[in-house]
């Protein structure tokens, strides 16, 4: 079974996520939880209250970019951070949860805040193996 | 960048001519040093914008192009809507109207060597920035329109600067033919509570010194004097330029493949101007522009109270402001007739020549001030516009100095805290609630402006009149 994990890429000015898993949901969770990192340590935010999304596209892809653009939205507008994801994807409908609590700027040593998702290095694919991975660089 | 794929037709200009699907050739303006340490990927970005529908004469990288999304962040093109010219969300960037103003002080480096601590304390009070943070008001459905619509002009008109604020304004505080109606809901929620904040990353507000006048004639003209005290903003249309850029990324790229326009690269996502996606993107940009204007003379309403808690005197009359991720429609010179174009500008800031009507009377002999963003630790520019760069590149000119490594990699490198004692070492106080965010935003993590600035002077397209240090850095 294919260990889950996150990754930042290294970008110029931006900074990519990418998320790993045995499936396409996991590989979205993972990329979320990179997205957190970009601001803060993933590990400092409690999982305490949640927040449901849902949103759809076409593609895969475009898909992941509305996933995030969907957490940078619940992010920015509940001044609020995630460290724990569940995804679920039917035919293009994504439907996730995220759980967090209240920005607090003595808990979490934050970094920089993430403006949106972008397509550039915008990835969503299976390797041979069966392991997902799903990654773009966002805006900060 | 390889160079070897590029034409040098003059010391720091360089040449891609029309191959593939390219409508126009690619110029970059820049050093061969400059050349040398630039992204490949700037190659393939200038090079995809060169194909896209109406472009006119090239698509253009300023001398601190890096590699952005779609347009490279450098980037100036011009459409023409009469020959089916496009608007691009990715040609204008997430952060709407990002830019720098710069207020004058009257006061020297000696008058305020004794109340730095103070001043730096003063400011990093009133100025909301940083991760998460909220501004002191929160604006209704009406107040958000009138906002969206009027600008700097709304921002004064509630209290927020004097009036001859806006003669310094680019546009004169508002840009007209704005449409909150095509602002989503979110957008404007992703705003109701960060009026007059700074926001995160690379943006500030500094309080700098003259260290260096280059052009004493034009220096005089903008009042300013080697020793004078300054203070500057960076920043742009918050949330709402975000939550605008990042819906019409989308929507864009649905209309491109609708117009049956071919997309190199899905960050190119753009609209004929001339439909309806394309008209309700200038709409919302415009907004988004009136928003960072409004935010803009909001933070120096703020910036001036603090200051006049320690210096009770001091008037804090605005230089000017410019902003460095707009598409504006203007009228340029093509083959001897005037021709309205829209000008995206990503990462870059429109400079202007003596004699152009958009220059603020008092100003307009010499040209409108071009102010370039720095780090802070290095310095900050004030240039002013030239004739020649109206010719090469639709009078635009660089934006900052550009990151030359990424956070990840400074966050490896450097510590928060020993970045703020080195610089405390050089005199340079600064103020952050992010430790992590100091590191990120590391000096050493920037290219030099100074080359930067060099190759956009020798070039043309400005011309620098002074050069400015930090003296106290409030940091996102």
């Amino acid at each position: 079974m294919l260990e889950c994990r996150w990754e930042l890429l290294p970008h110029g000015a931006d900074i990519g996520v990418r998320g790993i898993g045995s499936s396409k949901e996991e590989a979205f969770e993972q990329a979320a939880v990179a997205l957190t990192a970009v601001i803060t340590d993933p590990n400092s935010v409690a999982a305490k209250d949640i927040v449901e999304v849902t949103c759809d596209a076409h593609d895969d892809e475009l898909l992941l970019v509305n996933w995030l653009n969907a957490l940078i939205y619940e992010m920015a507008t509940r001044k609020m951070l995630f460290s724990r994801f569940e995804v679920f994807i039917d035919q293009g409908s994504l439907r996730g949860k995220a759980w967090g609590e209240a920005i607090d700027e003595n808990k979490h040593e934050l970094g920089v805040e993430v403006k949106g998702a972008t397509c550039t290095e915008l990835k969503v694919a299976q390797d041979q193996e069966g392991g997902w991975l799903a990654q773009c660089i966002v805006d900060v | 960048m390889e160079l070897s794929r590029l034409q040098r037709r003059a010391e720091n200009e360089w040449w891609i001519a029309p191959y593939g699907k390219m409508r126009v050739p690619a110029v970059i303006y820049a050093s061969e040093s400059l050349m040398r340490e630039m992204d490949e990927k700037v190659y393939e970005q200038v090079t995809n914008v060169a194909m896209l529908p109406g472009i006119v004469k090239a698509s253009y990288a300023m001398p601190d192009a890096h590699w952005g999304y779609g347009f490279p962040i450098g980037g100036v093109a011009a459409f023409d809507a009469e020959k089916g010219g496009v608007i691009s969300a990715g040609g204008v960037g997430f952060d709407i109207s990002c830019g720098v103003r710069t207020l004058l002080t009257g006061l020297s480096l000696a008058d305020i060597s004794v109340k730095k601590q103070q001043l730096a304390d003063a400011l990093f009070h009133s100025i909301p920035a940083g991760v998460g943070s909220r501004g002191k008001l929160s604006l209704n459905e009406k107040e958000m329109n009138a906002m969206l619509t009027g600008g700097a002009k709304w921002a004064v008109g509630r209290g927020f600067g004097i009036r001859e604020d806006l003669e310094r304004v680019e546009e004169e505080g508002c840009i007209p033919a704005a449409r909150p109606d095509e602002v989503s809901d979110r957008a404007k929620k992703r705003q109701r509570e960060e009026m007059g904040t700074l926001g995160s990353g690379n943006h500030y507000l500094e309080v700098q010194h003259v260290a260096k006048i280059f052009d004493e004639k034009i220096a005089a003209a903008f009042e300013i004097q080697h020793g004078d005290v300054v203070l500057s903003i960076h920043c742009g249309s918050r949330g709402l330029g975000h939550q605008i850029g990042t819906e019409f990324l989308t929507r864009m790229a649905a209309a491109a493949a609708q117009y049956g326009i071919e997309l190199p690269d899905r960050d190119l996502a753009c609209a004929p101007i001339y439909s309806p996606v394309g008209e309700a993107y200038l709409g919302a940009m415009r907004a988004a522009i009136n928003c960072a204007l409004a935010n803009r003379q909001i933070i120096t309403h703020l910036a001036r109270q603090a200051f006049s808690e320690i210096f009770p005197k001091a008037e804090l009359p605005l230089l000017y402001d410019v902003s460095h991720n707009t598409c504006k429609v203007e009228e340029h010179e093509l083959k001897g007739k005037p021709v309205r174009l829209f000008i995206h500008r990503k990462g870059a800031t429109r400079a202007f020549g003596p004699g152009h009507p958009a220059v603020p009377e008092a100003l307009r002999a010499l040209g409108q001030p071009v102010l370039i963003g720095g780090t802070m630790g290095t310095a900050s520019y004030i240039l002013c516009g030239t004739e020649k760069g109206m010719e090469l590149a639709f009078g635009s000119a660089c934006h900052g100095a550009g990151r030359s490594m990424s956070r990840h990699q400074a966050l490896r490198q450097w510590r928060g805290s020993e970045v703020v004692q080195n610089l405390a070492g050089h005199g340079i106080l600064i103020r952050s609630r992010s430790m992590r965010g100091i590191a990120e935003e590391a000096p050493g993590a920037y290219k030099d402006v100074n080359a930067v600035v060099e190759a956009a002077d020798r070039v043309g397209l400005a011309r620098t009149v002074a050069r400015l240090e930090p003296v106290i850095c409030i940091k996102g």
